[in-house]
């Protein structure tokens, strides 16, 4: 097997370009796909102050270090989310990835600073784990660029994310959603633009790239993700890859070219009602004096003796087996 | 060959040589979420494996949002 572009041997085969390629032009193939995605949607300026959004995974990491190659200047920050052994694993790998390249990080506890984890907020809410989680995460990175006079928060999302969110949404015919799933949320009413550079690259090329430039990341699975419905829709997705590569690709970007363009009235209504939280001062969409979803959700967990992740997971598991035996019937 | 899986992390012995491809699909792990190490490089599905290699067989399919 050799490489598309030297002729010399080849380490990895990419079906979606019809080609196969060495480390070296791998990891270029990988920067020319980011660059064009920044460029295309305009999401960064070199002379912009960028916050990358770490959890310790291998997009994250990813992302972070494309950015420092390519010369922009990014600040990275974590959130310690509580879940038990997989999240101080995860800080390790984010805290030596910052360290060994002498990067900044910002660590936000939300046991130690807010006083809850998400395992707790999750039996308080009664929803799924990834609710809260990512609630607590979007709060914390606008606040955190915000604060910090940061022009853009970048997050890791890759072409799989976009692809199986964008699969949900379809199948959902969520049309709002659908008309807000762009790579780049421009800056408004106190909001931080936030954009995603990875979506013309897939997960296996991430992890493929991490694997090259030796970055070593948290390889587990969250335990709080674990079968969730976002997952279904990334392997439906694959099965459809690997029959015809290209189709993820093709899907979604097919709709950032040709579906966006015809949703972007949706997009631009029902946004404009935005008022500052009476308690925390961040954006909400409530009406005038209202708190904050993450400050209710803070409120609640904070008041709840902490919950350990094993609890939590048990009663998904036994909510999953009651649903299941249901649908038989 | 020793094969370490992730997710739940554990190890197997598998006997005989194969190819990456054919040992993927003996397991039955699609191509499209993994990647296939040895000592600390990628290698592609065409690469025939040694009865006497160690492998980590990782995938790539993370579940947050």
């Amino acid at each position: 097997m050799k490489c598309r572009t030297c002729r010399g041997p080849a380490i990895i085969e990419l079906p979606r370009h019809n080609a196969n390629f060495c480390a070296e032009h791998f990891l270029q193939l990988c920067r020319r796909q980011v660059e064009k995605a920044i460029h295309d949607h305009d999401m960064i300026q070199k002379t912009d102050r960028v916050l990358v959004a770490v959890s310790g995974g291998k997009d994250s990491l990813a992302v972070w270090d494309m950015l420092i190659e390519l010369g922009y200047q990014a600040d990275g920050l974590y959130i310690a989310l509580g879940i038990g052994e997989y999240s101080e694993e995860s800080r390790e790998y984010t805290e030596r990835f910052a360290h060994e390249r002498g990067l900044k990080l910002t660590v936000v506890s939300l046991r130690d600073d807010y006083g809850y984890d998400i395992p707790t907020a999750t039996k308080v809410t009664g929803r799924v784990p990834c609710s809260a989680c990512g609630m607590s995460k979007r709060h914390l990175f606008d606040k955190a660029a915000v604060d910090g006079g940061y022009d853009v928060v970048v997050t890791g999302h890759n072409l799989d994310d976009e692809a199986a969110v964008l699969f949900g949404n379809a199948l959902r015919w969520d049309v709002e959603y659908l008309a807000r799933q762009l790579p780049v949320l421009p800056s408004r009413h106190g909001f931080p633009k936030k954009v995603k550079p990875l979506i013309r690259l897939t997960e296996r090329e991430m992890a493929a790239w991490c694997v090259i430039r030796g970055i070593d990341y948290i390889v587990e699975e969250c335990p709080m993700a674990e079968g969730n419905r976002h997952i279904g829709y990334k392997e439906a997705l694959n099965v459809l890859e690997e029959k015809s590569p290209g189709t993820k690709a093709s899907y979604y970007l097919g709709f950032l070219d040709r579906m966006a363009p015809v949703l972007a009235s949706i997009a631009a209504t029902g946004a404009d009602s935005v008022t500052p939280c009476v308690q925390c001062g961040a954006p909400t969409g409530g009406e005038e004096g209202s708190v904050c979803a993450f400050c209710r959700l803070v409120e609640r967990s904070a008041a709840h003796e902490p919950v350990s992740v094993e609890l939590v997971r048990k009663k998904s598991r036994s909510q999953k087996r009651v649903q299941a035996e249901a649908s038989k019937k | 060959m020793k094969v370490l899986l992730r997710n739940p992390r554990r190890e197997i012995e598998i006997e005989g040589r194969r190819r990456v491809h054919a040992l993927l699909a003996e397991l039955g792990l699609p191509r499209e979420s993994h990647l296939v190490i040895r000592n600390g490089t990628l290698i592609p599905g065409d690469e025939e494996l040694d009865k006497d290699d160690v492998i980590e067989i990782r995938p790539v399919i993370s579940g947050g949002f």
